[in-house]
């Protein structure tokens, strides 16, 4: 344990650069730098042939066209080998006729595992738990989720997510508690006396002068 | 190797970005909207046939080298 938590070392944290990686993956060596430009969700799972993982893996895929909508690219992680991740692939096809579209990085050497923070030696030393980094055009970490082994994300968040960020990025607004797309969005918060007392002439729906939403 | 076989044929998507270098295609950008695959495929695959001396590159862009024209005549 103590080994583990020595290499684990920097937690990246929203607001920094994802850190930069080439990695072997079910679609070949893919450097990070090979996302730049788009959206990237990398995500981590603790193994294949595992029941959760799997049910993830499925869920991943059905919002995967969603994702393409929004110019954003999936890329999942384990640290097992390549030669595992084709053959639990290629059998969730044949048990499910899910098709999977996305990379998964084959981690065996637990480097982009280690970088990303994806080993909690707490919950388990040797697998990831399930992280999800959502990155950003500028390959900025926007979001980072962490969830135990034993439950499986929920893949109306992360798209929730995607597009309050590409709102937020689109419009300079943030977005309040519970928002989805249409939804009123909430105009920053004024820097001085004399923008907090013009914002109220401007039409917007104000709780007080701290709390106003706008129609997009 | 994802667009070179073991054997040293091209994959699929190989051969696919390389008639694109071969059609005068040069940035990964060009090639992955005639080939449509997925730009950081490209960018991968393009470093790949690069380094198997099948395509040559020149700053961001690609071109076929005669090892490369050579695999899809």
């Amino acid at each position: 344990m103590e080994e583990v938590k020595e290499q684990i070392g920097h937690m990246p944290r929203i607001g920094e650069p994802a850190p930069a990686f080439e990695a072997v993956t079910t679609h070949g060596v893919l450097k990070l730098e090979d996302f730049k430009g788009s959206w990237l969700i990398l995500f981590s799972h603790p193994a294949d042939f595992t029941p959760v993982c799997t049910t993830e893996f499925i869920a991943f895929t059905e919002i995967h066209p969603e994702l393409q909508k929004r110019g954003v690219e999936l890329l999942g992680l384990s640290v097992d080998s390549v030669s595992s991740h084709i053959a639990w692939v290629r059998n969730v096809e044949e048990k499910t006729g899910v098709k999977i579209p996305f990379p998964i990085i084959a981690d065996l050497s637990k480097e982009v595992s280690l970088d990303y923070g994806m080993i909690h030696p707490g919950q388990s030393k040797t697998e990831t738990v399930r992280c999800v980094f959502i990155i950003d055009p500028n390959q900025i970490i926007r979001t980072i989720l962490y969830y135990p082994l034993t439950t499986g994300r929920n893949m109306d968040e992360i798209l929730r997510i995607v597009d309050a960020l590409q709102t937020t990025d689109k419009n300079a607004v943030a977005t309040p508690a519970n928002w989805r797309p249409g939804d009123m969005v909430v105009v920053p918060p004024p820097n001085t006396q004399e923008m907090a007392e013009e914002r109220l002439k401007q039409g917007y729906e104000c709780t007080d002068w701290y709390l106003c939403k706008k129609k997009l | 190797m994802a667009c070179i076989s073991p054997d040293g044929k091209p994959t699929e998507s190989g051969s696919k970005m390389l008639r694109a270098l071969q059609a005068g295609l040069g940035s990964p950008e060009e090639i992955a909207k005639d080939t449509g695959l997925p730009l950081f495929r490209v960018r991968s695959g393009l470093r790949e046939l690069a380094e198997a001396g099948l395509a040559k590159q020149r700053d961001d862009r690609y071109g076929l080298s005669e090892e490369g024209a050579k695999l899809i005549k």
